[in-house]
């Protein structure tokens, strides 16, 4: 009896304890490095930070250095960048919303049999290169790009627009980029939707408006919040997109970040800037992780 | 109905809009020009010109074993946190669990990426290991955000799946390890397949986190592109574009054209049934 | 349809009790499912466990099976322990509600797979697989995959293949949940005829009265996660031992009364909701120091009539409320005059044209001495 118990346990161990130990260890515990890594000071040593753990004359120092975090507050750049990164990808998420939205309506919607490649169609560009599909736009964007070329051509403007590295480019790369991951929640959410409910709403005197309004939207709330936390999360701390499409008009996180880390050589600015980082998301990561789970035991029921 | 059509309005015109740029870009690969956007005829001289190029094409390959090591590994450990979420119906830690297989879907990639790093750095001043930076630890990276993927496809698809088919092949005497291998595997194996798919796209496509993890010699094909992107726009760049979304999109439309035909070989096997009884 | 069991209740021996369990409990976090049951399974019988959902029949099922694992007790299967046992290595074998057919195998392959565990030639697999086939009428869609089959075919096959390693016990969970009604008795006849031509001892879970009166030899109610009674479908209709069993099984009115003369051949009850004394011509052991009993009787032994009957006890007066015509047989519903309450009587349709009582119609509803039940509880 023992045994049998023993062997069963065991295997279900292996089954949980082999992701487990890969996430603490590969996940997890990054985190805690990298808060402490944030506790340090930038040395000029290898690595280029100073240790937490002194030992000297028989006492053990531990030590908490928090000047980068102090470094963060005396320059404004720093608090400007979060605040930005925070603003703009709340923006971008309403939009993707706004857009996305109706779009993940239409695909719910179509015929039964459509649907599928409907889908495919909305998501086969997410499985494209990230990268290429920004540098798509430069050419579109740039001064002596297709869009103004265009656009003298026809005769509208005289003097190419200014489109590329500014902020509007930025928000149009964030947009191209994040739909898919908007509409997918969307749909799945959408679809399963009891036809019933619109029907009995219509039967009871409803106009399609108030159908949508009052019924639909209120049912996809879900999908709603998971979409909308599949683009506003990432996007807060995006450097591709800045990078490339942004030049200097924006100053965004992820960028600040990486060019602490790849230009400044800062690896303990770099750290905290990270930590900071991920307080800000925590709760948003939380309320994705809690309507994942809302939703599957929806499914479950 | 006004709701109805204003929202395939929508849909066509989001469309257009997820499309047009990669159209445009396909386009102007065949353009004779070096400048990117003058248009000078057509020709097919600079993908003669990329496979020239032994600095991308060593990256490419590069780019698709780590794509492809990754991607089984991920898998892999997929199917494991998958079976542990939804088959085990509680588990010391399994909140925790639960939190840090979602957390790397939405956490920004210079996160994922910087945190890594140090921590191979810190792993590399305490033990020696790993001795440098390179394909192992982009792999390993790879491995720790893909596998977070591989679980939302593969569970997905294990919940759905009636868990007494699984009592029923144990009642029948199988033990579970053959449980597993002659029924469970079987049945979710489109699951597997897509999310090993969807696990080396993601691979494949990864610039930020690799460029934190990677070390000398490890260049791999985002990586290559975005400095190459940064030094301007380059025709070769243009090419590869083209090559890449052709490629994604005929192993798409084959997969779908295929469970599309097995979908109605199978309704039209059970038409086929009901017309003879 | 009810079948005498093969052997007496109160003399089984040792060698003919199949299943033994022992006091088992099972707890889920607070809860209890099972509560403190021991049941005794006999050789060839068919046993059914029914109760509501939540009652822990299908509890009780998925330890015999060893899907679970119980918190207490022990279960002997031919004098083994198996209580510890993984249930793939235990001559049970069980046909799952949802026939957990395997999706991607052929029929044949879904019946050979147990046998293939067991390591048996391939000649026997395929000389078994055919024999099973045949006995459950699918020889011609051998080769056929699950999707391909009506709900009542897959059922034939999953029968078929909880049957093909021939287990010391078969178990059924709610063996017709799936199928329509009509085809749920056609089957139901069916199955019982295949397992008792091939002799199998078979425990089944239903929470459906007229499947497990239709299939078992004994069955066993379950509420609450204990055995509140265990016999005959014909012990358990015509003699519950509680109240809960009696409104479980069937339909039955009851009557809340104090015994005013107890002797031994017969007491007298008087309810306040009738017009005269309940007589009841046997006498009933009043252990209990309440007089406040509770007496129950069953629709189908009421008569109905227009004209007051002549005894001095076992009526009541009422009006006709509500009627069900159901074809073979009518429900009345009538409202009794003393208090209102509403009792159901049947009438069996036994003539096309018949002068019955129609709605608000004066009527008397009479039953004679042994018709009813005394319960204390």
């Amino acid at each position: 009896m023992k045994l049998s118990r023993l062997r069963r346990w065991s295997g279900e161990t292996l089954v949980v304890g082999i992701p487990m130990v890969w996430l603490l260890v590969f996940f997890l515990m990054p985190f805690i490095i990298v808060a402490k890594i944030s506790l340090a000071q930038s040395a000029v040593s290898i690595p280029p930070y100073t240790a937490m753990f002194e030992w000297a004359d028989s006492r053990l120092a531990v030590i908490f250095d928090l000047s980068s975090y102090v470094w963060l507050t005396e320059d404004t750049l720093y608090f400007d960048a979060y605040v930005n990164s925070i603003k703009i990808a709340f923006f971008s998420t309403l939009i993707c919303l706004m857009i996305g939205y109706p779009m993940a309506y239409a695909i719910a919607r179509a015929p039964a049999a459509n649907q599928p490649l409907w889908l495919l169609l909305v998501l086969l560009p997410s499985w494209t290169s990230f990268l290429i599909r920004i540098y798509a736009w430069i050419g579109l964007l740039k001064n002596n790009g297709l869009i103004n070329n265009f656009l003298m051509w026809i005769g509208i403007i005289d003097d190419p627009i200014q489109m590329l590295h500014t902020p509007f480019a930025v928000y149009l790369g964030i947009v191209y980029a994040y739909l898919p991951f908007m509409i997918l929640p969307l749909y799945a959410n959408l679809v399963k939707h009891d036809q019933s409910l619109l029907e009995a709403a219509s039967d009871l005197g409803a106009k399609a408006f108030t159908i949508f309004t009052r019924i639909t939207l209120p049912l996809s709330k879900n999908g709603m919040v998971a979409g909308s936390m599949l683009v506003f999360i990432p996007v807060v701390g995006e450097y591709v997109i800045p990078e490339l499409l942004g030049g200097n008009s924006t100053v965004m996180i992820g960028k600040v970040l990486w060019q602490e880390f790849f230009n400044n050589r800062d690896w303990s600015v770099a750290a905290a800037l990270a930590a900071i980082m991920v307080a800000i998301l925590i709760i948003p990561i939380m309320l994705f992780h809690r309507y994942e789970q809302k939703t599957l035991e929806e499914e479950a029921q | 109905m006004r709701n109805f059509s204003f929202s395939r309005f929508m849909f066509w015109a989001g469309l257009t809009f997820l499309y047009l740029p990669m159209f445009i870009l396909v386009i102007y690969s065949f353009n004779e020009s070096r400048l990117v956007t003058v248009w000078a005829g057509w020709s097919t001289k600079w993908y003669g010109e990329l496979f020239q190029d032994t600095q991308i094409m060593g990256a490419v390959k590069r780019s698709l074993e780590v794509a492809f090591l990754s991607a089984t590994s991920a898998v892999f450990f997929g199917m494991l946190s998958s079976w542990a979420m939804v088959r085990i119906a509680k588990f010391r830690g399994k909140t925790l669990f639960g939190g840090m297989i979602t957390a790397p879907l939405v956490m920004p990639d210079v996160i994922i990426g910087l945190s890594l790093l140090l921590l191979f750095v810190a792993f590399t001043q305490l033990t020696g290991w790993p001795r440098e930076r390179g394909m192992l630890t982009i792999w390993i990276a790879h491995t720790t955000f893909g596998m977070a993927y591989a679980t939302v496809v593969i569970s997905s698809r294990l919940r759905e799946m009636d868990a007494s088919i699984e009592e029923a092949a144990m009642d029948l005497g199988a033990p579970p390890l053959k449980v597993f291998f002659a029924i469970t595997l079987p049945l979710i194996a489109p699951a597997v397949a897509s999310a090993w798919l969807l696990a080396f796209t993601l691979s494949l496509d990864d610039v930020v986190i690799a460029s934190f993890v990677t070390g000398p010699g490890a260049t791999t094909l985002p990586i290559e592109v975005l400095s190459s992107v940064r030094r301007g726009v380059s025709p070769k760049i243009n090419v590869l574009a083209s090559l890449i979304i052709f490629a994604v999109s005929m192993v798409t439309f084959t997969v779908w054209y295929v469970s599309r035909r097995l979908e109605k070989n199978r309704q039209k096997a059970m038409a086929d049934d009901f017309l003879i009884e | 349809m009810a079948k005498a069991s093969p052997t007496a209740v109160n003399t089984a021996e040792k060698s003919e009790v199949l299943v033994k369990i022992t006091q088992v409990s099972k707890t889920f976090d607070t809860t209890w499912a099972v509560d403190d049951v021991s049941l005794e399974i006999k050789r060839g019988e068919i046993f059914a466990l029914l109760g509501a959902s939540g009652s822990g029949k299908s509890t009780l099922l998925r330890m015999l099976a060893g899907f679970e694992r119980p918190s207490q007790g022990t279960i002997l299967l031919d004098g083994d322990d198996i209580t510890h046992v993984p249930p793939h290595k235990r001559a049970i074998n069980m046909m799952f509600q949802s026939y957990a057919l395997f999706p991607h195998m052929t029929i044949e392959q879904n019946i050979a797979f147990g046998l293939k565990q067991d390591n048996m030639p391939k000649d026997e697999i395929t000389e078994r697989v055919a024999r099973m086939l045949k006995l459950v009428h699918m020889h011609q869609y051998a080769r056929r995959k699950p999707d391909q089959l009506s709900g009542g075919q897959r059922q034939r096959v999953a029968l078929a293949r909880s049957l093909a390693k021939q287990p010391k016990l078969l178990l059924l969970d709610e063996p017709m949940g799936a199928l329509d009604k009509k085809l749920r008795t056609e089957m139901q006849l069916e199955v019982v005829d295949i397992l008792e031509k091939v002799g199998a001892t078979c425990v089944m879970v239903t929470h459906d009265q007229e499947e497990a009166m239709t299939m078992a030899y004994r069955m066993a109610i379950m509420d609450l996660g204990k055995i509140v009674q265990i016999g005959t479908p014909r012990d358990i209709y015509e003699s519950p031992n509680s109240r809960n069993t009696a409104e479980f099984i069937g339909s039955i009115n009851i009557f809340e009364g104090r015994i005013v003369d107890d002797q031994e051949s017969q007491i007298t009850i008087q309810s306040p909701d009738l017009d005269t004394p309940i007589m009841v011509g046997h006498g009933v052991s009043t252990s209990i120091e309440s007089k406040d009993l509770i007496y129950a009787i069953r629709p189908e032994k009421t008569m109905l009539t227009t004209g007051r009957p002549s005894q001095h006890c076992n009526w009541s007066e009422g009006i006709v409320d509500d009627i069900a015509y159901l074809g073979g047989h009518s429900i009345f519903y009538v409202k009794l005059n003393r208090t209102g309450k509403i009792v159901q009587c049947f009438l069996a349709n036994t003539e096309r044209r018949y002068d019955a009582p129609v709605w608000n119609d004066r009527v008397y509803v009479s039953w004679d001495e042994f018709a009813g039940v005394v319960l204390n509880s």
